[in-house]
């Protein structure tokens, strides 16, 4: 399946969480906002969210400071 | 036509100049400030326009001081902002600077919340004094901002913000800042709102430690209804320390990001 990650395109042959895509590009699932089709995908929700073909995802990563 | 001096509108004739007017209210001003510019020459005035007259070293009423604080405001920014209710999560170096800013700016009503108090190691970027260590942060700001603009309605919350108490603490606020420290308490202050509240903008910071370029912290959409400012990148850890100029680089392009949502525009 194609998808797109804050706009560039992604392959993926496997059926993947969107958990499992943080994991894949190392990002803490504690420390991301996740936008899945213009909808938030709440953090208890990342492990059960399945990636669908041409799903179009907008993940922010924080890193601590202020 | 009508102009407005120090906030009130007086019906003049068409031709009046500058001087008139200065003559007639204010003789002795010495700051003379058009449609939020100072001038020194004398100039005809047009329907709307609106002037300041300030004696410099003079207290002004109570009654005007509110209008002369916004004498360099853009013109037809304070309606708007006077009306607006802005939530900051956290009142540390990037809220601290934010509130203040906007406290500056007259946002009409601001909400605060932050369960810390003021040590000594905060001094280097947050807006807080020798003499308030100690102090819950969100007291010391509100005093420190009832000094800047008393006419802001400062509420506060000495509570560690969780998604237990965001839906009722920040239901008021038209646009919500998140200003935390910690990368954690980031994203989940970010996934509350942006569930809790689809159609409220948030205005968050990540990336401002150090002392790398300030260019390199931007605003930018992040998506539906999230702006983001930093570099996204320079974390605070060992051997990154956080300082006031950079922190107050993100800060600023924070609050102005926010001043560009209640004032209708694109912040990015």
């Amino acid at each position: 399946m194609k998808i797109k990650i804050n706009g560039t395109e992604k392959t993926i042959n496997r059926s993947l969480t969107v958990q499992g895509l943080l994991e894949e590009m190392e990002l803490q699932c504690k420390r991301v906002a996740v936008e899945r089709n213009r909808d938030i995908v709440p953090q208890e929700a990342l492990s059960t969210t399945a990636l669908a073909d041409g799903d179009e995802l907008e993940i922010v990563h924080f890193v601590g400071g202020g | 036509m009508v102009i407005y001096v120090n906030e009130d509108g007086f019906e003049v004739h068409e031709g009046t100049r500058l001087s008139q007017v200065r003559m007639h209210f204010r003789p002795d001003a010495d700051v003379v400030i058009v449609n939020g510019f100072p001038v020194t020459d004398d100039l005809p005035l047009a329907d709307g326009d609106r002037i300041s007259l300030i004696k410099k070293g003079e207290a002004p009423p109570q009654e005007e001081l509110e209008a002369l604080m916004v004498a360099r405001h853009t013109p037809g920014v304070h309606a708007k902002v006077k009306a607006a209710t802005v939530a900051i999560a956290g009142v540390g170096g990037l809220g601290s600077p934010i509130a203040i800013a906007l406290c500056r700016t007259g946002v009409g009503r601001l909400i605060l919340a932050d369960f810390d108090v003021v040590e000594p190691s905060n001094l280097n970027r947050q807006q807080y004094f020798v003499d308030q260590i100690g102090l819950l942060k969100v007291e010391a700001l509100q005093d420190n901002l009832k000094r800047i603009n008393p006419y802001v309605e400062v509420d506060i919350h000495p509570v560690r913000l969780t998604e237990r108490h965001i839906p009722e603490l920040f239901a008021p606020a038209d646009v919500v800042v998140e200003a935390f420290d910690g990368a954690d308490q980031k994203a989940m202050l970010v996934n509350c709102c942006r569930a809790t509240w689809p159609d409220k903008p948030v205005v968050s910071g990540s990336g401002l430690a150090g002392h790398g370029p300030s260019n390199d912290i931007t605003t930018r959409r992040a998506m539906t209804n999230l702006y983001m400012v930093g570099d996204g990148e320079a974390e605070a850890r060992q051997g990154q320390g956080l300082m006031a100029p950079r922190v107050g680089v993100a800060a600023h392009h924070q609050a102005n990001a926010v001043l560009r949502i209640i004032l209708g525009e694109e912040p990015a």
